[in-house]
């Protein structure tokens, strides 16, 4: 198979295989283990050689007392050594299996902690062009049939070569005449095999595209399948996934079919190999010949039998060393994005932070070509109430991301009480901020883990307290297990719920500056009141910065930046925006002109 | 399992029927082979062998060997035929079912369920049909007819192979055993690991703003860990398979070797010892043939509890009727556009309280009717039950004077159209949406395409390379939020429905956005009922009813000016969002 797979795949052939390369580097750690198992392997795999020979011995013992009487004691002799070199055989075998089973495991598990640490130092520009499904698919499905092929076919493919040249070897010793046919009928199958597997392959590869057409196509209609009821497209969908199902029935039978041909194939060359030795054996022995008795042709037999096999799992161990060649490029390729950049930490903040914050000439794009941020300054004193608005896509959420630094400004700078967020680590900024944002986020775990999070000695009268604020305090009393009570989805907790959770956790945290970015656009406006008021608790005295398309939560603010495609087009207080009569005030009738 | 099975048709059953014989013809052949070895091995022992017999029974045995070969792939033809028939007639049915199904159905099941039944869990059955047609029928039948063919001719041997078969199902039993709730904890594990991942990737802002990356790591860790130590345990444990079959195979045929040389040390005279050698040559690929098909047998058993569970999930759907059914008769109905609902209550499931209660107002023709009201009011449930996602619990809801429940599918779809809160919209392009569930398909410069678009004021059409043609991916992924709620806008109108209902659907939208699309709503769907559900007051002020719905029930209903005077849930909603002098 190699000879021909290298040459059927276009030109990414030689790229998958230097994945797999990259897997061996990683594994080179285990070197001894490594080692250990493949000299496990060969001994495992001589042991299976030498086995025929002794039962070609025993077969002649045997026969040559046919007239005279059989030597039991010799038979005894050569049956025992058999016993000990199959014994032998199997706790060599098992040895392997066991090394090559805790190596594989062990990188699988090495490969998953890598992965998610590296999550951890990924930008979030990764995150934000990223699928969640995606990188999903590497921690357990890549790294699995990584694992899964490491430990079948390495193991496998270190014996088989044994077997292989050891078998070939073997023979020759044998009978040069009868080796030679059993080699040449064994390649003529594997030929056949070749050709089948390449066949096959075309119907699998359609058959797994056809599957992905179909999963598509499913998971749209039963997800959305209130408006399929609704516009009656049933019978419009109905017909397409029939298509799609009939295009997937052929390529299924089809696949199925010619990789179901391979066994009895391999099967009708197994005994193709019998007769031909036997047939010429025989004729041998009817010869005359002296190099060929019974003993020989029995050895031969298993011979064959053992030299077919090393040739099936090498083809079987190709076509899954490509499948893991492939999950390895893809586990690799995220291990070697590119990180964040390495932090330069020359100065650190007063114990006291005010929160004044000053945008100095900052200019930011997501992509080189396309500036969002043109060149934005403004000075927030500490304790004010800043309001960013704008319509959909002006650049709000952009500010959010420069302020936690999550994206690094391209040119300009911004500081915290005058000094530059660049000269910080990140950790300390981040530290520097409470966050609300739309998408409230909760994760498995208790109320109470959720609202201390990561947070050191935090008390309970402080949980009691940020609880009561939010007013929260009722709801988790009447709960069964109060704080201890699992978050999940039997717990049903509304999305206004969740969000005064999360101002709670803000109120813990206890940061001189705050972020809230649309956080109560999901909510009604009723609940809003409630978590306007649990917020109002929670800006006292804080520089907070405040995105939200409902204006009437940001008429009070001290100063409102009014983005627009990017800029920053006004900026002043409520009255003074609405007197200036410009884009706000646009913006801020829209929602009153009569439609 | 057996009644997924009786989906199979005639023919499937037919080419089963014809798979049997085949097999039958296979193990005859396999079994015959042996017998000429013999032949051989006892002339060549006692001295008598010919050429001509040589080649005559070597030629005999390829017959055989091809023989055997062609009828295995003739049968392994038909099986794959069986099997994806099999697994289409299922996709097909379970589709079928799946889009008939309506909110309770889906939810009970939940939509990723019912994508893996759809798809793995017919793979599962599909993959033991096709190899079990050929192993589940072949593995007896050989173990049982060379078992039969050679017990006659040692006791000694015979019993060697019976334990060495006992031996090895003990083995495999056991380990199996030992492994099995494992795998079944390996698959709990991996999804706890996708959760943790998930969630590391859905929070990664939170994460960060906590600094909490290390805590992630943690949970993370313990997971890995745990899931590591299965893994570590299975693998060992399955380990120990291979070198036991293997053993077992060489053991048995050193046994049989072993034990020949007695037998035949105590056989009377030299031909009866020839013939004993044939024998012990014979018996011995017998013997490998048994364990060979041992093996197979107890690797369908591997797979076997794995497809059971996938045909019971398979069944299950199948055997979930629909909750919503619809009459076949067509009705004739007065006016085009009312919308009546008569004292009408309703309740998720059979428990629980009612989140609808005395719900009673009628909407004239051409009348533009709000619902405002805090989330989990019931708005969206009010509205739901008009193209009947759900059926009232009591009372009932018309449309033009006859109850929804009356309708044929078809025409209730064709009075009803609707743009829920979340913009949904299918791989394809910007017209396919549009359009999505005409009949007809339309040209390109099909009017009412256009003047939908325009209507819902997605302008950006016009400014993409390939216009209405321009690709949309799935989900919509590749527009923004505001654009998708537009095209979906534009597709509720697209229908001409009497009555078309919008189910939040502007709160996505900028306040001058929102503002434009209901101006040309109002311009341009003159006589068409119109539902909407809002959160702004600013959305539904100029309707001509606005209803507000308070814990389920009805807290007023009126014009903007009356509900401020006499609705004070309606007037402090009004607040929370304008100033005094601005409502």
């Amino acid at each position: 198979m190699p000879p021909h797979g290298r040459r059927t795949a276009a030109p990414g052939e030689k790229a998958d295989f230097g994945a797999l390369k990259k897997i061996v580097v990683y594994c080179k750690r285990y070197l001894p283990a490594i080692l250990a198992a493949l000299v496990f392997a060969v001994g495992s795999s001589v042991a299976t050689i030498i086995g025929p020979e002794k039962i070609a011995d025993l077969m002649t013992a045997i026969t040559s007392g046919l007239f005279s009487g059989i030597d039991l004691s010799a038979v005894k002799a050569i049956c025992i050594s058999l016993v000990i070199l199959y014994g032998l055989s199997a706790i060599l075998g098992y040895g392997q299996q066991f090394i090559t089973a805790t190596v594989t495991q062990n990188t699988a598990r090495r490969l998953r902690r890598d992965i998610d640490q590296k999550l951890n130092r990924l930008p979030l520009r990764f995150f934000d062009r990223s699928t969640k499904g995606d990188i999903l698919s590497r921690v357990t499905n890549d790294v699995d049939v990584i694992s899964q092929t490491l430990s079948t076919s390495a193991a496998n493919l270190i014996s088989s070569v044994t077997l292989f040249f050891g078998v070939i070897w073997k023979m020759f010793r044998a009978n040069a005449l009868l080796a030679w046919l059993t080699v040449v009928t064994s390649l003529l199958g594997f030929a056949a095999m070749t050709v089948i597997l390449r066949l096959s392959q075309k119907y699998f590869v359609r058959k797994q595209a056809d599957l992905g057409i179909m999963n598509g196509q499913i998971e749209e209609v039963y997800t959305n399948h209130k408006i399929v009821r609704a516009f009656g497209a049933k019978n419009a969908e109905k017909t397409a996934f029939d298509a799609v199902n009939c295009r997937l029935y052929d390529s299924n039978w089809k696949s199925q079919f010619l990789s179901g041909m391979m066994p009895p194939i391999m099967g009708f060359v197994g005994n193709l190999s019998y007769v031909l030795i036997f047939v010429v054996g025989t004729a041998l022995i009817l010869r005359g010949s002296a190099a060929v008795n019974l003993g020989t042709l029995v050895s031969f037999v298993i011979y064959a039998r053992l030299f077919s096999q090393p040739l099936s799992t090498l083809a079987q161990a190709m076509t899954s060393l490509q499948q893991a060649s492939a999950a390895s490029k893809r586990v690799f390729d995220l291990l070697e994005e590119e990180e964040m950049t390495a932090e330069t930490v020359t100065a650190s903040l007063p114990d006291n932070v005010r929160g004044e914050v000053c945008f100095d000439h900052v200019r930011f794009g997501y992509t080189p070509e396309k500036t969002i941020i043109r060149d934005f300054s403004a000075h927030l004193s500490a304790g004010q109430k800043v309001a960013i608005v704008g319509p959909t896509g002006a650049g709000k959420t952009t500010m959010v991301n420069l302020l936690m630094r999550f994206y690094e400004v391209d040119g300009g700078d911004i500081t915290i009480d005058g000094i530059s967020a660049r000269s910080l680590s990140r950790a300390e900024v981040r530290g520097l901020f409470d966050m609300i944002l739309q998408d409230t986020w909760l994760f498995d775990g208790t109320i109470r883990e959720n609202l201390v999070y990561n947070k050191q000695g935090v008390t309970q009268a402080q949980l009691d307290q940020a609880v009561e604020a939010v007013g929260l305090k009722h709801f988790i009393s009447t709960l069964p297990k109060g704080y201890d009570t699992v978050i999940s989805d039997a717990l049903n907790l509304s999305e206004g719920q969740k969000q005064q959770l999360t101002i709670a956790r803000a109120m813990i945290k206890n940061s001189p500056l705050l972020i809230l970015d649309e956080a109560t656009s999901s909510v009604d406006t009723r609940t809003e009141l409630v978590i306007q008021r649990a917020m109002d608790r929670l800006t006292e005295g804080k520089t907070s910065f405040v995105i939200a398309h409902r204006l009437s939560t940001i008429r009070n603010a001290d100063v409102i930046l009014v983005m627009r495609d990017g800029d920053i087009v006004e900026q002043g207080s409520h009255d003074a925006l609405m007197a200036q009569d410009g884009f706000y005030a646009q913006l801020y009738n829209s929602q009153f002109a009569s439609a | 399992m057996l009644r997924v099975l009786k989906k199979l048709n005639r023919r499937d059953l037919c080419f089963i029927a014809i798979c049997f014989g085949l097999v039958v013809v296979q193990v005859w052949l396999d079994l015959t082979m042996p017998d000429y070895t013999q032949r051989l091995t006892a002339s060549v022992s006692a001295g008598t062998l010919e050429m001509a017999q040589v080649l005559k029974n070597g030629g005999q045995m390829l017959l055989c060997a091809l023989g055997s070969m062609a009828a295995s792939v003739v049968c392994g033809f038909f099986a794959a035929q069986v099997a994806a028939n099999l697994a289409r007639t299922l996709r097909r049915d379970l589709f079928d079912r799946i889009t008939d199904f309506a909110d309770p159905e889906i939810g009970f099941f939940t939509t990723p369920s019912l994508i893996t039944r759809t798809t793995n869990d017919v793979v599962q059955m599909q993959m033991l049909i096709a190899i079990g047609l050929q192993v589940l029928i072949k593995a007896p039948i050989l173990a049982v007819w060379a078992i039969s063919k050679i017990s006659a001719t040692s006791v000694e041997w015979t019993t060697a192979v019976l334990i060495c078969v006992v031996l090895m199902v003990t083995v495999i039993g056991v380990l199996v055993g030992l492994v099995y709730p494992r795998f079944k904890k390996i698959q709990k594990l991996t999804d706890r690991l996708n959760d943790v991942t998930r969630e590391n990737l859905s929070g990664v802002r939170v994460v960060r703003a906590f600094h909490a990356e290390d805590y992630q790591e943690k949970k993370f860790e313990r997971v890995n860990e745990e899931i590591t130590r299965t893994h570590l345990f299975t693998s060992r444990t399955m380990g120990i398979m291979m070198p036991v079959m293997s053993t077992c195979m060489s053991g048995l045929t050193l046994a049989i070797y072993w034990i020949g040389a007695y037998l035949i040390n105590d056989a009377a005279d030299l031909p009866a010892r020839a013939a004993l050698v044939g024998d012990m040559t014979a018996f011995t690929q017998y013997a490998l043939q048994v364990v060979a098909a041992f093996i197979m047998l107890v690797a369908i058993f591997i797979v076997l509890p794995r497809t059971m569970v996938s045909a019971k999930r398979i069944q299950e759907v199948l055997d979930t009727q629909p909750s919503i059914s619809y009459p076949e008769a067509p009705v004739r109905t007065q006016s085009a556009g009312e919308v009546e609902f008569r004292d009408v209550s309703f309740r998720y499931g059979d428990d629980g309280e009612d989140c609808l209660r005395n719900i009673r107002f009628t909407v004239r023709p051409g009348q533009t009717f709000a619902i405002i009201g805090a989330t989990g009011t019931g708005k969206s449930t009010l509205v739901n039950l008009i193209p009947r996602f759900y059926d009232v619990t009591g009372g009932a809801v018309l449309v033009d004077g006859v109850d929804v429940r009356d309708y044929p599918k078809e025409q209730l779809e064709k009075k009803v159209s609707i743009a829920l809160q979340k913009a949904i919209l299918f791989q394809g392009d910007i017209a396919s949406n549009v359009t999505y569930g005409s009949k007809e398909p339309r040209g390109d410069d099909d009017p009412r395409l256009h003047t939908a678009l325009d209507i819902a004021h997605a302008d950006f059409v016009s400014q993409l390379p390939e216009g209405i043609h321009a690709p949309v991916a799935q989900g919509g992924t590749n527009l923004s939020g505001g654009q998708k709620q537009r095209l979906s806008i534009a597709r509720a109108v697209y229908k001409q429905a009497e009555i078309v209902i919008f189910d939040d659907t502007f709160s996505a939208l900028d306040y001058r956005t929102d503002m434009l699309v209901r101006r040309s709503l109002r311009e341009n769907l003159q006589g068409v009922t119109v539902i909407l559900v809002a959160q702004r007051i600013g959305t539904i002020k100029n309707a001509d009813q606005i209803l507000v719905l308070h814990e389920g029930q009805i807290a007023g209903l009126g014009r903007h000016e009356e509900l401020l005077k006499t609705c004070p849930i309606y007037k402090e909603i009004a607040l929370s969002q304008l100033r005094e002098e601005e409502l």
